[in-house]
């Protein structure tokens, strides 16, 4: 048998979308908490521990878009015209939370709009990609190479949870972030912020697991049948086991365990949707397979995504580690 | 309001006006990316202070440009599939991965070092910061280069197959990058954005040169910009007219309908300076005419015939007027540009580069027109593709997505009040910024020797970031 392109780049795909949640996911977090941060001292700070990383998180969003285009040109044209306004509500959350790390530091009159620019941004940017999930997993009808559907299906109960899911997942995220970066009281306070999302985290995780198999048959199939059923085990013994250390972390006060443990629950939760979702790109309809472009168009990339990802990785890493360590409040270049 | 307009024209209305929005800010950062690595490069080889202070100044603009240019790009990569589905299933194999080289070896690039360039300069010292900036510069042009591939391609399609399922399938990749009318779209936007940059440049030069607020650095950029246009406004011609000469190859039509010319000219045809297009009668009305011109540039010969719009069905024209005027505007503005060249060469002759006011009021005025010509040169590209969104292949009405027009109505209103919002803040913060070359971010320093020695006993790896909450631009 010949190499299964598609195969392997659903998985580079998926990796990417998973690269984004997290990376993308602490940064949008930042921006969710900016309410309860109500001075500008401790704002200042909040922004400045994204402002260098903030775009290059992005960025896997636009590689997420734009290598379904290339490699699965089908389910990039089901989904995004199925998904039509959480995708524009996301667009707008963003361009307005990413204007705002340049214009809040240019005018100070109107410095409060951009801090609402960037925490609504964030909101809605978060709260719109959880429908967009949500949407995804309940199913998208398709007839003929096209969606079939009216464009608003995606609004359901179990798309608005999965909404509420990652806001308050992001939340958890953005304040473990901020324990690891952050000192004083602004970092006490992270920790009691993150204490209580944690716990609405696992909660929203539960919840939605718990309504997932009942959307599809083949969900519920494939998590109560042999083998599959070894995750349905597997998967939330894991989950447990994030959420202790989480909690022992920002209890221990361990700064940088609970953005890793956190980071991990959000690996899982990943894992978990990639199983339900296996084999399909679009549910119910549309395998990895039936989506691939020719094999042309996925050899040609992906000798450059194996060359180049590395590469991208190294950076990346390297961009962290330049701002490694806590913030310093007295430092940037605004 | 929009009750008459159908999905398709809605669509069409909402990518010109978020495209349109995007391809500014690219045409400055492109440009003023590269102009920050020639600052900071020449900060390292002489040392001299006039060169930080300018990459200072242009860095914090160029980060609010950069940052509007990053969310504006990324609603365009998202609006292929919300509003163009069809044309995304069948062209994605071919320009997908294309675009998918361009994130991997030009957004990640830029995103990357962004943070190192804007916030890292005490942090990893003079020599990787400037690598960081020439990284920032050169990813931008990794951009161009893929996404111009990618358009180019739409222009003149080469080096593809067809499948079963209609979708264009690759081929040839080195004849679909490399596609006839590639060269000429990169050469010319590329240099269109150096033009674009300069003529920034040297506007706010200009205009602090005429308040004589800070001599050395206004004098500094004004001087570095006009060089710019006297080398780079000749060359931009040429390049237009080899683009043009391949456009008349490759899409004939495009090129009727730039020209005015409505009729066949079998012995000669004019070119037509200025004119009203008359579409209805199908002439120019009032037209001002060199006989015989139009057939020496674009065939180089005076009595060479050219083909008219009379010999291409009603349906597959695109709207004359538009491209008509566009097409003059762009080029009216590339020949004031040259004039603007010629006039500083004259005055650095003279020796009054620095002095001449009309000079410098004359590159005030300039100083938007760059951004004009680009639009203008896109809005002929594009237009004159018409009918076709991948020209000659895939009717444009055919490449639409399955949405009501009611979804696409709402989302237009929305994006045209944020980007309005958005981008004219951004806007107005960026010409303040611009104004405040003097006193900010450098209060308490003016020009001269107090300057210099307040940074020597900072040394060079703190420059520009030892201002603590007193640099804060407000
Ligand atoms: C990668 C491809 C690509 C690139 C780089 C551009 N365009 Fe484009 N453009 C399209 C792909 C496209 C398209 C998808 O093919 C459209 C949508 C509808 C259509 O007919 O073509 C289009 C339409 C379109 C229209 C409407 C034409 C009409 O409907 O009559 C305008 C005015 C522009 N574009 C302007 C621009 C500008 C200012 C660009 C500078 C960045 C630009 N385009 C780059
Ligand atoms: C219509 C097609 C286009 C699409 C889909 C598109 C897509 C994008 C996206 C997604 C970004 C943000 C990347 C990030 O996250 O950093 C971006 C930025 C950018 N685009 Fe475009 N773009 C288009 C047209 C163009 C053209 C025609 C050019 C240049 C000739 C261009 C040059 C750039 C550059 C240099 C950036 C970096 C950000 C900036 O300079 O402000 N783009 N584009
Ligand atoms: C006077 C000299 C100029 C000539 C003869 C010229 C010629 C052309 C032609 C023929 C096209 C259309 C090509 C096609 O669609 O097939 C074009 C497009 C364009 N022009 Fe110009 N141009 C000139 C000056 C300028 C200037 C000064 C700028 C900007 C500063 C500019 C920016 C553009 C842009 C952005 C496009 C669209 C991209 C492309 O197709 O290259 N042009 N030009």
């Amino acid at each position: 048998m010949a190499i299964d392109l598609p195969f392997i780049w659903a998985a580079i795909i998926a990796f990417a979308v998973l690269a984004y949640v997290i990376l993308d996911g602490f940064d949008l977090g930042v921006g969710i908490l900016f309410p309860f941060f109500p001075e500008k001292h401790d704002r200042d700070v909040m922004m400045n521990s994204v402002a260098p990383v903030w775009d290059g998180n992005e960025t896997w969003l636009v590689l997420g878009g734009g290598g379904l285009l290339a490699v699965f040109p089908l389910a990039y044209s089901i989904i995004l015209p199925a998904l039509y306004a959480p995708i524009i509500a996301m667009l707008l959350g963003l361009i307005f939370r990413g204007v705002a790390f340049e214009y809040r530091w240019r005018t100070k009159r109107g410095e409060f709009l951009w801090n609402w620019a960037f925490a609504g941004g964030s909101m809605l940017a978060a709260f719109s990609q959880g429908i967009a999930l949500g949407a995804l997993v309940q199913g998208i009808p398709v007839v003929n190479r096209a969606y079939a559907g009216a464009w608003w299906d995606w609004l359901t109960p179990f798309s608005i949870a999965t909404g509420f899911a990652i806001l308050v997942g992001y939340a958890l995220l953005g304040s473990t972030w901020l324990i690891m970066k952050t000192t004083g009281k602004l970092a006490e306070k992270a920790r009691w912020i993150a204490l209580r999302t944690c716990f609405a985290t696992i909660a929203a995780m539960g919840i939605v697991s718990l309504w997932t198999p009942f959307l599809e048959p083949i969900y519920l199939e494939r998590w109560f049948r042999w083998p599959t059923a070894i995750f349905s085990v597997i998967v939330p013994v894991l989950v447990l086991g994030c959420f202790t250390l989480l909690v022992s972390g920002i209890r221990g006060k361990r700064d940088a365990q609970p953005f890793l443990a956190a980071l991990g629950l959000f690996v899982l939760g990943f894992a978990g949707i990639g199983i339900s979702f296996y084999p399909f790109m679009v549910p119910p309809s549309v395998t990895i397979w039936d989506a691939a472009a020719p094999d042309s168009s996925l050899s040609f990339l992906l000798v450059g995504a194996l060359f180049l990802v590395p590469i991208i990785l190294i950076y990346t890493v390297y961009a962290y580690w330049v701002f490694r360590g806590k913030v310093d409040p007295e430092e940037g270049y605004h | 309001m929009f009750e008459s307009l159908d999905a398709t024209l809605l669509a069409r209305i909402q990518f010109a006006f978020t495209v349109s929005f995007h391809i500014i800010f690219p045409a400055f950062s492109i440009g003023l990316a590269s102009y920050l690595a020639v600052l900071e490069a020449l900060w390292l080889w002489k040392k001299d202070q006039v060169y930080m202070d300018l990459f200072n100044f242009w860095k914090t603009i160029f980060a609010v440009a950069f940052g509007m240019g990053v969310v504006s790009g990324i609603v365009m990569s998202y609006q292929f599939g919300t509003n163009w589905s069809v044309f995304s299933d069948k062209a994605g194999p071919v320009i997908g991965p294309l675009m998918g080289y361009e994130v991997l070896t030009a957004f990640f690039l830029e995103a990357g070092f962004l943070g190192v360039m804007l916030f890292g300069l005490h942090r990893v010292g003079p020599k990787l910061h400037f690598l960081a900036t020439f990284m920032v510069a050169f990813g931008t042009l990794i951009s161009a280069t893929w996404i111009l591939a990618v358009n180019s391609w739409m222009q003149t399609p080469a080096g593809f197959g067809m499948n079963e399922a209609g979708q264009f399938i690759p081929l040839d990749w080195w004849k679909i990058i490399f596609n006839p009318s590639f060269p000429y779209r990169l050469t010319h936007m590329v240099l269109a954005a150096y033009l674009t940059t300069a003529f920034v440049v040297g506007a706010v030069g200009a205009w602090h040169l005429l308040k004589n607020t800070a001599p050395r650095r206004s004098r500094t950029m004004f001087s570095m910009a006009m060089w710019m246009a006297v080398i780079v406004a000749p060359i931009q011609i040429l390049a237009g007219d080899a683009h043009g000469l391949n456009t008349l190859e490759h899409q004939p039509v495009k090129v009727m309908a730039m020209e005015g010319h409505f009729q066949s000219h079998p012995d000669g045809a004019p070119l037509i300076l200025f004119g009203i297009p008359n579409t209805a009668e199908k002439r120019i009305d009032y037209a001002i005419e060199i006989p015989k011109l139009s057939s020496l540039i674009l065939k180089h010969d005076l009595n060479a015939p050219l083909a008219g719009l009379d010999t291409i069905p009603d349906n597959l024209q695109p709207p004359v007027a538009v491209i008509f005027w566009s097409f003059r505007v762009m080029v009216g503005i590339g020949f004031a540009m040259l004039g603007i060249g010629l006039w500083s060469l004259w005055c650095r002759v003279k020796g009054t580069l620095d002095s001449s006011d009309w000079l410098h009021r004359a590159a005030v005025l300039m100083g938007p027109a760059g951004f004009v010509a680009v639009l203008a040169g896109w809005i002929t590209t594009e237009v004159g593709r018409q009918p076709y969104t991948i020209y000659g292949q895939l009717l444009t009405v055919d490449s639409i997505s399955p949405v009501a027009a009611p979804a696409v109505a709402a989302s237009l209103i929305a994006f045209i009040i944020v980007y309005f919002l958005v981008f004219g803040a951004g806007t107005f913060y960026i010409l303040r910024l611009m104004k405040r070359l003097p006193r900010d971010p450098m209060p308490d320093l003016e020009d001269g020797p107090i300057r210099t020695a307040a940074h020597t006993h900072a040394g060079h790896a703190h420059v520009g970031h030892t201002h603590g909450s007193a640099h804060r631009g407000h």
